[in-house]
């Protein structure tokens, strides 16, 4: 069964007069259980194909389905359907924890969601699935009572992965998880989210613009330029054979170590 | 002569004397390009922002930084002015920052003209032009007049790198100069960089966490940890064969097109364990804490 399915997606923003094309029919299905790549320069699109995934925008023409049942932003229930299993890390693990909430408040704060009533399977007990979450991270239980500013930015990383886990997700969206992080600290991450995609058996939805990541954590990569998807496919077979000239260009923009 | 001879320097901030940069010494010959690299926090920045007389007024400086056999550390503000912008310039990471918002680009290169030479006014806009046309600015006679605002951040960089080239420096500090570009983007810029460094013959202390970017624009580098430099070398022969357990970790974790997808990346821990550097001997000169400062990035 496919997670997502878009039929020929575009997203518009603007007024009549000076419009955006942010996607341009796009065609994409994302099978259970996959990783996909999604990279792209600044202005590609990925974002936002992003945040249609998460169902924080809508497509302005064309049809997205989830789980094989259309979904349509203004309709509850498929909408409560695709918030109680999907969720989202961010970039900037600064700017997306409430610097006023102590880390068990925010680790916690997905399990108090109505959208997750309907489900059978969501933790009862708040406290033990925080301690089980901030583990599965390799945090401390010490960390529960700080605040965000008390930690680096991979142990921010860490604990936004926590919060996302939390409510027993399905699918794992993440934008750019580790290109605020330096080079030190993001193999523990991606290490961190290539065990937990694994363990918890999640499908894998990674926006970024660095191939190195793709080609380490994902089966599936897909391109984009302009709002186009120009290419997609294994991603063994993407980087070893590219077909598009745009994409050899991004494979060649990487600095690599061997001089 | 060495452009930059940098001896015992340490930095520390505020009352508690916490320690940043411990005791680094090294040197840049004319025309050498020497990468910095190391994690968040190592001290970089704070080393950068000694040589170019930056520091905020709560810093401690001990030792030496001379520049063309002059010593900075001591010289007054005035006189720094004098060399800073001209002789020894610095392109910094977030170009929307560096630059004024409310300044047309193009005047903000002439000003640093102005100040450093007498040429007329009629002569610097061409000669802004004419920079900003090497660079690699396209219609460079209409992007002088833009605001910073309209340039895209790849564009922002380029006139950033201009105004750090536009008095013919013999030392460029560039502070990771591409991170906050996309990768195309920062393939680009590192191209002209490299140019343009090698066109008007100047030194570069070149500061990154990217061992990439060091491997394809230095030829020296030098690897700090918790302000201290704890190797140095020709490029090749750090990143191929490290000395130091840290610099190690440091190639291992970054290589991460030579582990199989799919596997575990190494990670620094691997290969050294932070706390044996930290219960080093001390400085004898010193009793106070060396504690690594923590930087919100």
């Amino acid at each position: 069964m496919s997670v997502f399915g878009l039929n020929d997606v575009s997203v518009r923003f603007g007024g009549r007069r000076r419009s955006v094309e942010a996607l341009r029919g796009v065609d994409l299905v994302i099978e259970e259980h996959e990783r996909w790549g999604i990279v792209g320069e600044s202005g590609s699109g990925k974002t936002t194909l992003l945040k249609l995934l998460a169902g924080l925008e809508a497509p302005t023409s064309g049809s997205l389905t989830f789980f094989d049942a259309a979904l349509d932003l203004r309709r509850r229930e498929t909408m409560a359907k695709l918030r109680s299993s999907v969720q989202m890390v961010f970039q900037d693990p600064r700017g997306s924890l409430d610097p006023r909430m102590t880390i068990a408040d925010i680790v916690a704060e997905p399990l108090r969601s109505p959208l997750l009533r309907g489900r059978g399977d969501v933790p009862r007990d708040r406290a033990a699935r925080v301690d089980e979450v901030l583990e599965a991270v390799g945090l401390d239980r010490s960390a529960k009572s700080l605040y965000p500013h008390e930690f680096s930015g991979g142990q921010r990383q860490r604990i936004a992965l926590a919060r996302a886990l939390a409510p027993r997700p399905k699918i794992l969206l993440a934008d750019e998880p580790v290109s605020a992080l330096d080079v030190s600290v993001r193999a523990h991450v991606l290490n961190l989210v290539n065990d937990l995609v694994d363990s918890m058996g999640l499908t894998l939805v990674m926006v970024t613009h660095d191939l190195a990541v793709v080609r380490h954590t994902c089966d599936h990569v897909g391109v984009l330029r302009h709002g186009q998807l120009v290419e997609v496919g294994a991603t063994g077979e993407v980087m070893d054979h590219p077909r598009q000239a745009y994409t050899k260009e991004l494979i060649n923009a990487v600095a690599r170590l061997d001089v | 002569m060495s452009v930059l001879r940098v001896r015992d320097l340490t930095v520390s901030f505020g009352r508690r004397h916490l320690v940043a940069v411990d005791q680094v010494s090294l040197d840049i010959e004319p025309g050498q390009r020497l990468g910095l690299v190391g994690a968040s926090g190592s001290g970089k920045t704070v080393l950068a922002s000694t040589i170019i007389g930056l520091l905020p007024d709560n810093a401690h400086v001990d030792g030496s930084v001379t520049f063309d056999g002059q010593e900075l550390t001591t010289l007054p503000d005035r006189e720094f002015s004098a060399i800073r912008g001209k002789d020894l310039t610095m392109v910094f990471q977030e170009p929307m920052t560096a630059l004024d918002p409310t300044m047309r680009v193009g005047r903000q290169a002439a000003e640093l003209v102005a100040l450093h030479s007498e040429s007329s006014q009629g002569t610097t806009r061409q000669l802004v032009v004419d920079v900003f046309d090497r660079v690699g600015l396209d219609q460079a006679s209409r992007i002088v007049d833009a605001y910073p605002h309209e340039l895209s951040g790849g564009q922002r960089q380029r006139v950033i790198i201009a105004m750090a080239l536009i008095n013919r420096p013999s030392l460029v500090i560039c502070d990771e100069p591409t991170t906050a570009l996309d990768a195309t983007v920062q393939a680009k810029v590192l191209r002209l960089l490299d140019e343009e460094l090698a066109s008007v013959d100047a030194a570069c202390l070149f500061i990154s966490h990217d061992l990439g970017l060091v491997a394809s624009l230095c030829s020296d580098v030098a690897v700090i940890h918790a302000g201290r430099i704890v190797e140095r070398g020709r490029t090749e022969q750090v990143f191929h064969h490290p000395s130091h357990p840290y610099t190690a970790g440091l190639v291992a974790t970054a290589s991460i097109d030579k582990v199989r997808p799919g596997e575990r990346l190494p990670v620094i821990e691997d290969f050294f364990d932070p706390s044996t550097v930290d219960s080093a001997p001390p400085s004898e000169s010193t009793n106070r804490p060396h504690r690594r400062i923590r930087r919100s990035r």
